[in-house]
């Protein structure tokens, strides 16, 4: 049996807005594997993005349990949790969250300044690795600013990968690139993949979704289905049949 | 995060955000600044005020004879011959709290030189007049007693007195001046004293021996006034007391009786000068207050709506595993930096502005180290509190909420 990274079991979570309570997960049965690709999909509403945030330890759940790489995160404080992000999470952000004016080294170095073992050194080697897996190596000292959105979201997967994490999550990565660098994009998770790293994938874009090995499909707060992808679209062969586009 | 890391995070994100961090900074340099200016300017202000005062005197009790009414007629104050030479002498030899003393007798009339002529006032008093009323030589020399005894006609001559006789830059000493159709021999000069606060030329005099003024001039025996100096201006009131007794005594006064002289004592006059610099201190700190508060609550502001602006940084921070200390640390390091070198150029720059005022605009500026730390103090520690509150608030947010803070 292949070891659970994400184990959730009927959980749920309630917005409370005054008199009004939103029910954004209905308790929710829920697994992601050791080396998965996963997509969670569904329309906006259906509390794909609040999942999202919870297995990330953004945010409580209302109820239910999880486990994390077998942690009880209901049981870690603030502080544990915020540990617990550091080592074991990787995050990637629909609008990237950037540091602005940084370059992108010290973009990707960040996490590792609250992990008080790495050293400075080694901080600075492990950002370099991290921006060469995700092809930037020629862009570490390149500002924010200076980077296009495909360019800025690849610094954000590499931020998330600096710390070696057992899960990475990302939010709707794709929501505000276009569909070449998106699949650019997918490339980057896919060949992340390859080499071991569990992944879960918030989308609303079917299309994106082809590229992941298992689709979980939300809707009002429940799953509604979910699928093994039998075959997995390979995210570089499909850019190199997309007719190139003249650049202006 | 250990605090070396924490440091640099500070400094980094300091130095990145340049012109944020000089905005922050700039409530801070001008509340401290105008503060610091304000009261220089002001403190400059009460000082000179101060000064002026000293120039009457030092320590200065003032004797004149009270009015007097004659057959239901009521006389000019001073009109009356009740102050003697004697008098001022008894002074000088029983008063334990008395330094100075010297009897005053004034002439008015015209001074003539052999090339103008100008109405002045001829003071004749004893050589403790000179440190009684501050006076300080310019040029040549004072009478001596073996002088005053012998009723020589010699004299010093006010500054603007020289001016109107002789013109500018003219030294006359050695040469004779008429008084009244009485030669004088111009033996010194006294240094200029200027307006005093009732705008009345001070210079504008000539002193002469006592002696030689109550002979020649106005062939009188008593004299006018008596100017005394006290030891110090802690005692002048016991001096002012013992000196009444005195003359009481000396002057046969029965206790149910008014005395035939009244004293003043510098105090007294004081007071009445030193109430324009009082409102003027009054007024002031009002300023400075008003300076505090209003640099306090730009401080406040800009301090707030920076922190605040960070909010999505902090999530992001928090997402990637900074803890709730590392962030209020953080912050806590960049609002004490921002604060205290935002001080620092205030102080400097509260200085060069009071130095500006005093060079350019010939303001009297006195720099007070009151205004300095009061006012470093009071920035700082709004500044690092503004800079610490909405970090602390942002760090106790769930990290999803405050990465979607608008």
């Amino acid at each position: 049996m292949s070891h659970n990274i994400i184990k959730i079991e009927n959980l749920v979570k309630n917005y409370d807005l005054g008199d009004l309570t939103v029910h954004a997960l209905r308790g929710i049965d829920f697994n992601i594997e050791k080396g998965e690709f996963v997509a969670i999909m569904g329309p906006s509403g259906s509390g794909k993005s609040t999942l999202l945030n919870i297995l990330g330890c953004l945010d409580n759940a209302t109820s239910g349990n999880y486990f994390l790489d077998d942690v009880d995160v209901k049981k870690l404080t603030k502080d544990q949790l915020a540990t617990l992000r550091n080592e074991k999470i990787g995050f990637v952000f629909q609008s990237y969250n950037l540091l602005a004016r940084t370059t992108a080294l010290e973009n990707v170095e960040l996490p590792l300044f609250y992990n008080s073992s790495v050293s400075a050194k080694e901080r600075r080697e492990r950002a370099v690795a991290a921006l060469e897996t995700v092809g930037l190596s020629d862009r570490m000292y390149h500002f924010s600013n200076q980077l296009s959105g495909g360019q800025q979201q690849r610094v954000a997967i590499a931020r998330s990968l600096v710390n070696d994490p057992v899960i990475i999550l990302a939010d709707e990565p794709t929501g505000n690139l276009d569909t070449r660098t998106s699949y650019d994009i997918m490339d980057v998770f896919q060949k992340l993949n390859s080499k071991g790293i569990t992944i879960g994938l918030v989308t609303h874009e079917s299309d994106i979704a082809q590229f992941t090995s298992r689709n979980v499909t939300f809707r009002d707060g429940r799953i509604k289905s979910e699928i093994i992808v039998e075959n997995i679209k390979n995210a570089s062969e499909a850019l190199a049949q997309m007719p190139v586009e003249v650049d202006y | 995060m250990n605090i070396l890391n924490l440091l640099k995070v500070a400094i980094n994100s300091l130095t990145k955000n340049k012109f944020r961090s000089f905005l922050t900074m700039l409530g801070i340099i001008i509340g401290v600044a105008s503060v610091i200016a304000m009261m220089a300017i002001g403190q400059g202000s009460k000082q000179s005020i101060e000064e002026q005062i000293s120039t009457l005197g030092t320590n200065l009790l003032f004797i004149r004879p009270a009015t007097q009414t004659r057959g239901g007629v009521k006389m000019g104050a001073g009109s009356a011959k009740f102050l003697t030479v004697a008098d001022a002498n008894a002074i000088k030899r029983e008063s334990e709290f008395v330094s100075a003393v010297s009897p005053m007798v004034r002439g008015g009339g015209q001074a003539v030189s052999i090339y103008d002529n100008w109405p002045t006032n001829i003071y004749g008093v004893d050589i403790d007049y000179f440190s009684i009323k501050n006076w300080e030589l310019k040029d040549g020399r004072l009478f001596t007693n073996k002088e005053i005894k012998s009723s020589q006609k010699l004299c010093l001559l006010g500054n603007t007195v020289v001016e109107k006789l002789f013109g500018e830059a003219y030294n006359p000493i050695g040469e004779s001046i008429r008084y009244n159709k009485i030669p004088f021999k111009i033996i010194g000069i006294l240094k200029a004293k200027g307006e005093s606060n009732f705008g009345q030329d001070q210079d504008d005099i000539i002193i002469a021996p006592y002696t030689t003024v109550q002979k020649r001039i106005l062939a009188i025996t008593h004299v006018h006034s008596i100017y005394v100096s006290a030891t110090s201006s802690d005692v002048s009131q016991k001096a002012s007391i013992e000196i009444e007794e005195l003359l009481r005594r000396r002057h046969k006064i029965l206790p149910s009786d008014e005395s035939d002289f009244k004293i003043r004592t510098q105090e007294e006059i004081m007071t009445r000068l030193t109430s324009t610099s009082d409102i003027l201190t009054a007024l002031l700190s009002a300023i400075a207050g008003i300076s505090l508060l209003v640099g306090g609550i730009g401080i406040m502001n800009i301090m707030y709506v920076s922190v605040t602006e960070r909010t999505r940084e902090i999530g992001l921070r928090m997402a990637v595993g900074g803890k709730g200390l590392d962030i209020l640390l953080q912050f806590l390091i960049e609002s004490t930096l921002l604060s205290v070198i935002g001080g620092i150029i205030g102080i400097l720059l509260g200085i060069g502005v009071s130095k500006f005022v005093s060079n350019f605009m010939s303001w009297p500026v006195h720099i007070t180290m009151d205004s300095i730390i009061l006012s470093f103090i009071f920035c700082t520690v709004i500044g690092i509190f503004f800079g610490w509150y909405p970090a602390r608030k942002a760090a106790s947010l769930n990290p999803i909420d405050a990465l979607r803070y608008e």
